[in-house]
């Protein structure tokens, strides 16, 4: 070891350096720079970005030793020294440029260094600047609006309902003090790592584990035999069927077979490919084709189908025999990486007969509820901690990190912390399911559909996860957002030997809607109609049931969606026809589709709770529970209770979801949080609000503060007597559950409350020549019931958009060939173009204020909308997605041949 | 584990002369390569040798250090003939991997789709290595025997790259890749011409990420002399990329990359052609 020093952030500092060591490694534990985030480890995500000698420069493939005499500066040292830092934070604030804030260190480190050289910066070069950075959550749009305007200043905001108002947690995480999951374990936490199947599917036998443990120094080994439990996890009865550790058979390349833990130094110097374990390879099956012709994953699971989901309305094969026009499609699409920049990342500790986790999720009860089993361990011994989660999307409902320290700790009886590696996250935890659907659709000669039948086969990977779940929303929402007398839709969910496929961002609806609204297009071709105006003459309304038979009467926003994208599709139209008469190789073309999504759990109870309390002295505290995975849930639920209970937002203190302390407001997921929490935490508040008024004899009145609480009404100023007491001196406890109604063996019935609609319009630019796309803007009109908070709505749209586009274009995960973010391509700062919200206002009779959900709206229509697009402007129509260049040359041609 | 970075190249070379070494320079293609697995015992940085930074006119040719980063490269006051070099530098990854990754760093990986090494093997780079033996040179194209292979011995570094300068040469290169920034090429293309009057009167064209290691094409480039610099796209033939041998990997099929390639050799000509 040799000492090396430099300048951090203008303090001096010094460093051992003994070989290789990484400077963000240095730098988060040597030299608590937490602010310095780890994402890839490669170089690919940028988030590690510091800058040496005023240049940005990744700090994960840095050597430490090449710091030596030199400057190096992050967030938080810019923050408080670079006066130009301390005005970006501010923009990147107002513009609500960080959702989860993972990627913002990175970010602004980043900008700080271009705006010391070009105050004035084009956003060209913004770009080529926030080029190596990458981002999940905002689709980059609004970061770069904050980059431009990092002079501009601050508006007044308003924090009632409807208030574009920045997020309440915004300062913490521009400033480099957000903690997430790698950020808060104790230093003198044991590290673990788990063990992975290198193989899709194989038999396993260990060596000496005793052995190799004392040869290495190793304090402790996992493995499916020191499970106290169930070694047994999942998410819907009667489907809890993947181990923690795979005993004796792994089922996918990627799954926990061991794990060990020892101090940090040792873990990390420790030759895995030593340890003992020898593999005999089976047979795989990474397809549903080739899962069906072999041995069963699960017993019980004939011809490896976990599951089947069903909707059927009228008579769909009667309807298309008297059609006058049928087009039938058939699509494909493959895994898709959630590709959150912050891996899963915790540390869990044994403390006084309780485990304690601290660390990222989307679920904390959920979690609590899993673990229970796996440990054999009651309710009241498993406290969850969650820290603020770098993006999740769905992948983190379901429990990864969790089982591994909680057992390690529980063993050792000393705080163990683990980081998954980028190759970790991605080999092992859940996917987008790869689907394989076939649509066929009637229209008659005046346009209106006449029959819809709908055929998909997903992929749901070696464990069930969400699958069930997928495989019954799918039926639901395969036909879209239109009126449909003549239905059917039936999917089919089928073990693979590949990681498992479960929650993403939409439950398997965006593949649906690829493979129908290409379909829709195709009708519209035939009958010579023009796509946006088919799919107005066929939009769901009001009074029309749905597929499921539902009747709305007076919350359905799909028509209004499409009609406030008219405009922009008529100027689009016209522009491409112009264009494209001057010739050339490059053509332009506009595409349009539609989206629908039922907010909350299919036919299942889905309850929150949120409990609220105001102190003696007049503090008012929020028990949020409900995850904020960076779509803005601490703001929205804190909105909604402010305006229930008639105060300002800056007066509603948060406690966050510890399960100690938070009741359950359920999981971040299913868009539920802002209408199922948000109805809670509005009934809390109105709680309150009535108690404060009784306290006080007031029937109406206004809520002051003014050394404590007070009711104003009728020009009499009011002290709220409150008893000085331990805890709350007032509290409200108060739940919310969706009506639904089951569905019956059709399908038939009422399976969410409410559902959110969505048209979204691209426009792109296709090289006939090299087949490459340039999505030059999307207009995206969604009715969200009411905007609670326009800024974070059109946050959720712009990030639900860059998603769409990834599907669209270039995400494809491939088992055992893109575990990393160099070959699993996410779109760049470069990729996403500019994005024109319309933000519709259908109220909802069930929604707080009328809000809907919208997490998963945003992106359904993005991908289907681009495909449109490009056969708009090529004649290529895509059959299987990512439409990358060669794909898209490959149909051009196909094309002009057919 | 110890890691060496000494200032004086002889240090450097006496250092790998007493056992094997890792080497690292801007640490971009070592360090994800090593992944999480523990690091080698031994390692060499080069970052702080002086001597190996930098572009410079040297006798009749130009010398590129071996340590030069892609920085350096978009910084430099250099001519229209490294103009191809300065566009490929500019599309390495992003701003943060230019300013650490090198240009020796860049060859001595390998990489069939490297955006450096088809315009290093278009300008007819040689290579200058050294060890405490002594030094010697040769042919980049030589250099790099196959994907992840090169003619490296034990106990040598790469010190510097050498360059035939070309009197009023102008060069284009471009790659293509299925995102922004932050990509490996699908296909990539250098030109570099140089002309009498409106006529060309000498080619050089390499194509990268098309065939094991990135290669000139004879063929192109004779297709290209004595042509007027406005008709030059139209000249080069698919049947001139024989010599290539893409294959199907997840960023494209080899059919498409032959296609590919002659587009971008076509558009880097038309650029040239202005
Ligand atoms: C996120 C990311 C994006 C990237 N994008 C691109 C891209 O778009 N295009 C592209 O071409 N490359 C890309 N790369 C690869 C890499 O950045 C380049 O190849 C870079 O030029 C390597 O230089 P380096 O100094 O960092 O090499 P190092 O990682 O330090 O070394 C690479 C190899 O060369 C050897 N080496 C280095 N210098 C010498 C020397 N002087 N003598 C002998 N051996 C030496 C090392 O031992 C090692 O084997 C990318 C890498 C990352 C992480
Ligand atoms: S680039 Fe360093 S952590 Fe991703
Ligand atoms: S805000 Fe950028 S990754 Fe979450």
């Amino acid at each position: 070891m040799t000492k090396i020093a430099f300048t951090l952030n203008g303090q001096p500092a010094e460093a051992g350096v003994g070989g290789l060591e990484r400077l963000s490694t240095t730098l988060r534990r040597d030299l608590g720079c937490t602010d310095v985030k780890i994402g890839c480890d490669a170089g690919d995500c940028g988030a590690c970005t510091v800058l040496i000698d005023g240049e940005p420069v990744c700090a994960c493939i840095t050597p430490t030793a090449q710091a030596e005499g030199r400057r190096v500066e992050t967030l938080t040292g810019l923050h408080t020294g670079d006066p130009v830092m301390t005005r970006l934070t501010r923009a990147f604030e107002r513009h609500g440029a960080a959702q989860c804030g993972i990627c913002t260190p990175g970010m602004l480190v980043s900008a700080a260094a271009l705006l010391r050289a070009v105050p004035a910066p084009e956003e060209a070069q913004v770009r080529d600047a926030l080029g190596g950075v990458l981002c999940r959550c905002t689709g980059y749009r609004k970061i770069i609006d904050a980059v431009l305007d990092w002079q501009g200043r601050d508006a007044p905001e308003e924090g009632r309902v409807g208030g574009r108002v920045r997020r309440v947690d915004g300062a913490r995480k521009v400033e480099g003090r957000e903690v997430f999951g790698d950020d808060a374990a104790p230093e003198d936490a044991a590290v673990l790592r788990v063990i992975r199947s290198p193989h899709h599917h194989a038999r396993f036998r260990f060596g000496d584990l005793d052995a190799y443990a004392k040869a290495e120094g190793i304090d402790l080994i996992l493995t499916a035999a020191d499970i106290p439990g169930e070694n047994a996890f999942g998410i819907v009865p009667g489907f809890i069927d993947q181990p923690v550790y795979a005993d004796g058979t792994a089922r996918f390349r990627g799954e926990a077979v061991a794990a060990v833990v020892g101090n940090a130094a040792l873990i990390a110097a420790l030759d895995l490919s030593r340890f003992p374990v020898t593999w005999e390879e089976k047979a795989e099956a990474l397809t549903p084709d080739a899962a069906r012709l072999t041995g069963d994953l699960h017993g019980g699971r004939a011809g490896n189908v976990m599951c089947r989901g069903f909707v059927r309305k009228g008579d769909a094969g009667a309807a298309l025999a008297r059609a006058d026009v049928v087009a039938e499609g058939t699509c494909e699409t493959g895994f898709i990486e959630h590709a959150y920049i912050e891996p899963e990342a915790g540390f869990a500790r044994w403390v006084d007969g309780r485990v304690e986790l601290t660390g990222g999720t989307q679920a904390p009860q959920m979690n609590r509820e899993a673990l229970m089993a796996i440990l054999g361990l009651p309710e009241s011994a498993i406290r969850i901690l969650p820290t603020a989660v770098g993006g999740g999307f769905g992948s983190k409902l379901d429990i990864s990190w969790q089982p591994h320290v909680a057992l390690a700790a529980m063993g050792l009886k000393r705080p163990v912390r683990v980081l998954y590696s980028r190759a970790d996250s991605m080999s092992s935890t859940t996917k987008r399911h790869p689907a394989r659907m076939t649509v066929r659709a009637g229209a008659t000669k005046d346009g209106k559909l006449c029959g819809f039948s709908f055929e998909g086969v997903f992929n749901t990977g070696a464990y069930a996860s969400w699958g069930p779940t997928v495989a019954n929303r799918v039926p639901v929402h395969a036909g879209g957002p239109y009126a449909h007398d003549d239905y059917i839709a039936k999917s089919e969910a089928v073990h693979t030997h590949c990681v498992p496929a479960g929650a993403f961002r939409g439950f398997g609806v965006p593949q649906a809607a690829i493979a129908q609204e290409a379909v829709f297009d195709d009708l519209a071709l035939a009958l010579g109609m023009d796509r946006l105006e088919f799919r107005l003459l066929n939009a769901l309304d009001n009074g029309i049931p749905t597929t499921t038979g539902q009747v709305f009467d007076g919350a359905v926003g799909i028509k209004p969606c499409l009609e406030a994208l008219l405009p922009a599709w008529h100027e689009g139209l016209a522009k491409a026809r112009d264009f494209n008469a001057k010739g050339g190789v490059l053509k332009k073309g506009v595409g349009v589709a539609c989206g629908w999504y039922g907010c909350g759990n299919t036919s299942l109870p889905n309850p929150s709770t949120i409990r609220a309390g105001i102190t003696a002295d007049g503090r008012i505290v929020l028990h949020q529970g409900a995850m904020d995975i960076g779509q803005g849930a601490n703001t929205v639920i804190a909105q909604i209770f402010a305006e229930a209970l008639g105060v300002p937002l800056e007066k509603v203190e948060l406690v966050g979801p510890d399960t100690d302390v938070t009741p359950d407001a359920g999981k971040t997921s299913a868009s539920r949080q802002t209408f199922v929490s948000g109805n809670a935490a509005r009934l809390a508040g109105l709680q309150l609000r009535s108690e404060l008024l009784r306290l006080t004899n007031c029937q109406d009145g206004i809520i002051g503060f003014d050394d404590g609480l007070t009711v104003a009404a009728e020009g009499v100023t009011h002290r709220v007597p409150l008893e000085p007491t331990e805890g709350y001196a007032l509290e409200a406890v108060d739940s919310y559950d969706p009506p639904t109604l089951p569905l019956d063996e059709n399908g038939q019935g009422v399976p969410y409350a409410v559902y959110g609609y969505t048209a979204q319009m691209a426009e792109v630019t296709v090289d006939t020549d090299l087949g490459t796309v340039t999505v030059d803007r999307i207009h995206a009109a969604h009715d969200v019931g009411r905007a609670i908070n326009p800024l974070l709505v059109e946050g959720q749209i712009h990030g639900g958009v860059a998603q769409g586009l990834g599907l669209a274009l270039m995400e494809e995960y491939i088992p055992g060939r893109t575990d990393n973010l160099h070959d699993y391509l996410i779109p760049t700062i470069g990729d996403v173009p500019p994005i024109t919200s319309h933000i519709v206002e259908v109220t909802d009779p069930h929604g707080p204020y009328g809000a809907k959900g919208l997490g998963e709206h945003v992106l359904i229509p993005t991908a289907p909308a681009i495909l449109s697009a490009i056969r708009h402007a090529s004649g290529a129509r895509i059959s299987r997605v990512p439409a990358t260049p060669d794909r898209v040359l490959a149909a051009i041609r196909a094309a002009k041949e057919g | 584990m110890s890691l060496y970075r000494p200032q004086a190249l002889d240090r450097a070379l006496a250092f790998l002369g007493e056992g094997p070494a890792a080497v690292v320079a801007g640490g971009t293609d070592v360090f994800p390569a090593l992944g999480l697995r523990p690091a080698p015992a031994r390692v060499l940085d080069l970052s702080a040798v002086e001597g190996l930074r930098g572009i410079a006119r040297a006798g009749d040719g130009w010398r590129i250090g071996a340590a030069t980063t892609w920085t350096d490269v978009v910084r430099a006051d250099l001519p229209p003939l490294f103009d191809a070099l300065k566009q490929a530098a500019r599309q390495v990854g992003s701003v943060q991997i230019q300013n650490t990754g090198t240009v020796a760093g860049n060859i001595c990986n390998a990489s069939p789709a490297a955006d450096g090494v088809p315009v290093l093997i278009a300008m007819e780079a040689e290579v200058e290595l050294a060890s405490h033996h002594g030094t010697r040179r040769m042919p980049l194209c030589d250099f790099i025997t196959g994907p992840r292979k090169t003619d490296l011995r034990e106990g040598e570094i790469v010190t510097a790259l050498h360059l035939p300068h070309r009197d009023g040469a102008r060069s284009a290169f471009g790659k293509l890749g299925s995102r922004t920034y932050l990509v490996i090429s699908i296909v990539s293309a250098a030109v570099i011409l140089w002309t009498e009057g409106r006529i060309v009167s000498g080619a050089r064209v390499a194509v990268g990420a098309a065939s094991p290691v990135p290669m000139r094409l004879p063929d192109v480039e004779a297709a290209l002399v004595g042509r007027a610099l406005s008709d030059l796209p139209g000249a080069v033939l698919a049947n001139h990329l024989a010599a290539l041998t893409p294959i199907d990997d997840v960023r494209a099929t080899a059919a498409y990359r032959r296609e590919a390639a002659l587009v971008m050799i076509r558009r880097a000509l038309e650029g040239l052609g202005q």
